[in-house]
């Protein structure tokens, strides 16, 4: 994929960038937007920052609900599947009426969105949902057989997490308190007040854990972004700052699944791309997976596996 | 569990009554491929290309001064209906897009459509016997061939309890030898495309095959270069293309129906009909 950004224009970089692993179209977009914004100098107006921080929030909450109810199908809850991967689909419908798009593509572009988004539905829209997230997440941390197949399972020390280059919150289930959104903010995240969350087992059931945690915080994340959304211009290529000289920028963006990267390198007159770096958060992971498996029940191995939330899309850049 | 199976009965019906009666869709607000409107266009006096660059995936081309659409590429992101100062594209909620020929996925602007290929050809009479004789049960074998996982999302939201795929007597099977579809997502990368034929081999006959998604109809952005191909053209032979980045959950459940011959087909010479 990353030969494929060399010689497009800035603007057709970020619908490839949708495209390198569908489930995390927006933090991709979002790092190659704020990439290139480094190079050029440029900073997107503050409207477009708070609509940016809605929609990453939105896709962690479709991860993080997909991912519990597979969760719950390696633990063989079938129920508890069917409503996580419905709460999903709901999440998703919000999503396309929200946007047209059910992955939330086709808004973050460098510079800031390519349309301003009517935010003033979605309040409402996630209320009716919310309940039924708190009950469904409250319901599986009371559920014997299924804490009694996460707990001990997969056990990832902190000290392998942290040589190893664990990410997201695969790492933060091992201890390790890092989060890009706190630690190096970007958008708007400097201005919403939200916790990480964090937990020291390190085993399946933690990192079950801080994502029900971090869905919390999403909503709660997303609230507050609405109200502090001031209607204004959502796109602007005036440089703020001074442009890099060699054309190169960075951005980086907590991803659902942990930091992700995205370093570019523009063309000598800063149209086009002429090279582009990913580094996607399941590149990471994977590489720490196996540390969890040796010695491990075979049986509990699916259940692991799941646990770790990976994307196959993401590793293979 | 107890607690579990009390919350799905007191929860009651989550299913969409859709397709088989109507109901929602569950796509409301979801945007499909760009609408062209060639007569608008104005490459042929102005020389004006912008549509044409700005496609990231080679869907728009100018010939003879005038605009095509080869939807088998396109993958909606919208950008032509942003570019086009004469607004000949626009953007639109045409999303079912599966067609049996690939043919019918090329709008060719001005030149006006070919007449209707009529589906009463030998070949497409026995393949319609071969799929009546499967009632109503289809069970398919899904390969990823390089997708971007986008198309697997929806595949799999196929199966949650909204869309309910297995109330139409659809089923995904793990393995090929139990597989009447062989449903392809991604661009056929070099590594898969071993796989992907061994696949197609392993299954019984008849057999079909679905090309789901950009990807797979025509590359997308993600196709060619070198490590993949463009789609499963001249990979397999294929019975029902779907474009679309990803192709949602109705229009890949109205692509199925299409194969079972239960749906009609809505894009004939690249020009979506509503019903």
């Amino acid at each position: 994929m990353e030969s494929r950004f060399e010689g497009q224009t800035l603007r057709a970089g970020a619908v490839l960038a949708e495209r390198v692993s569908g489930i995390d179209s927006v933090a991709h977009a979002l790092a190659y937007a704020q990439a290139v914004e480094g190079a050029m100098g440029w900073r997107a107006p503050p409207r477009a920052r708070y609509l940016r921080v809605i929609l990453a929030e939105l896709e962690r909450l479709y991860n993080h609900l997909h991912y519990l109810g597979h969760l719950a199908k390696t633990t063989t809850l079938k129920v508890a599947e069917a409503e996580g991967h419905l709460l999903e689909e709901r999440v998703k419908q919000i999503n396309a009426r929200l946007t047209g798009s059910r992955f939330l593509r086709g808004l973050i572009t460098p510079g800031g969105l390519r349309r301003d988004l009517d935010i003033s539905g979605l309040d409402k829209a996630l209320d009716a949902i919310t309940a039924d997230i708190d009950s469904y997440l409250l319901r599986l941390e009371n559920t014997r057989s299924h804490l009694d197949r996460l707990m001990t399972t997969g056990t990832l020390p902190r000290q392998v997490a942290f040589d190893q280059g664990a990410t997201g919150p695969i790492e933060r289930a091992s201890d390790l308190d890092r989060d890009l959104r706190r630690d190096h903010p970007y958008a708007n995240y400097e201005k919403v007040r939200f916790s990480v969350p964090v937990q020291q087992a390190g085993d399946a059931h933690a990192r079950s854990l801080v994502r029900m945690e971090e869905i919390h915080e999403s909503l709660a994340i997303i609230r507050q972004t609405i109200g502090r959304t001031k209607p204004g211009e959502v796109l602007r290529f005036e440089p703020m700052e001074e442009p890099d000289p060699q054309g190169e920028g960075l951005g980086w963006v907590e991803a659902t699944r942990g930091g992700l990267l995205y370093a570019v390198h523009l063309s000598a007159d800063r149209s086009r791309l002429s090279r582009v770096k990913i580094k996607d958060p399941s590149f990471s992971n994977w590489r720490v997976f196996p540390f969890t498996v040796e010695d491990s029940n075979m049986m509990d191995y699916a259940i692991n596996e799941a646990s770790f939330g990976l994307s196959i899309a993401g590793a293979d850049r | 569990m107890p607690v579990w199976t009390w919350l799905g009965w007191h929860k009651g019906r989550a299913t969409t009554a859709w397709p088989q009666r109507p109901g929602d869709d569950g796509q409301d607000g979801v945007l499909g491929l760009p609408r062209l409107d060639a007569a608008r266009c104005v490459a042929s006096d102005s020389g004006c290309s912008d549509c044409a660059a700005a496609c990231p995936a080679s869907a728009i081309t100018l010939r003879d001064g005038g605009v095509q659409l080869d939807y088998a590429r396109c993958v909606g992101c919208q950008l032509c209906t942003e570019v086009c100062p004469e607004g000949a594209f626009s953007v639109s909620h045409d999303w079912a897009f599966a067609v049996r020929d690939k043919a019918d996925l090329l709008n060719p602007g001005r030149v006006p459509a070919a007449p209707q290929p009529a589906d009463n050809s030998a070949d497409a009479t026995a393949l319609a016997a071969e799929i009546k004789a499967f009632g109503r049960s289809l069970h398919i074998r899904h390969v990823d061939a390089g997708s971007c996982n986008g198309c697997e999302s929806e595949l799999q939201a196929l199966l949650n309890p909204f869309y309910n795929l297995h109330r139409l007597g659809i089923f995904f099977t793990p393995s090929p030898r139990f597989a009447d579809l062989l449903l392809v997502t991604g661009p056929v990368t070099a590594a898969m495309r071993e796989p992907l034929l061994r696949t197609y081999e392993a299954m019984p006959q008849p057999r079909w095959v679905m090309a789901a998604g950009t990807c797979a109809t025509g590359g997308g952005t993600n196709g060619g270069g070198y490590a993949c191909h463009q789609g499963l053209d001249g990979i397999l032979p294929v019975d029902v293309w779907l474009p679309g980045c990803p192709p949602n959950p109705a229009a890949l459940i109205e692509a199925l129906l299409l194969l079972l011959r239960q749906r009609a087909q809505r894009v004939h010479g690249g020009v979506y009909e509503h019903a």
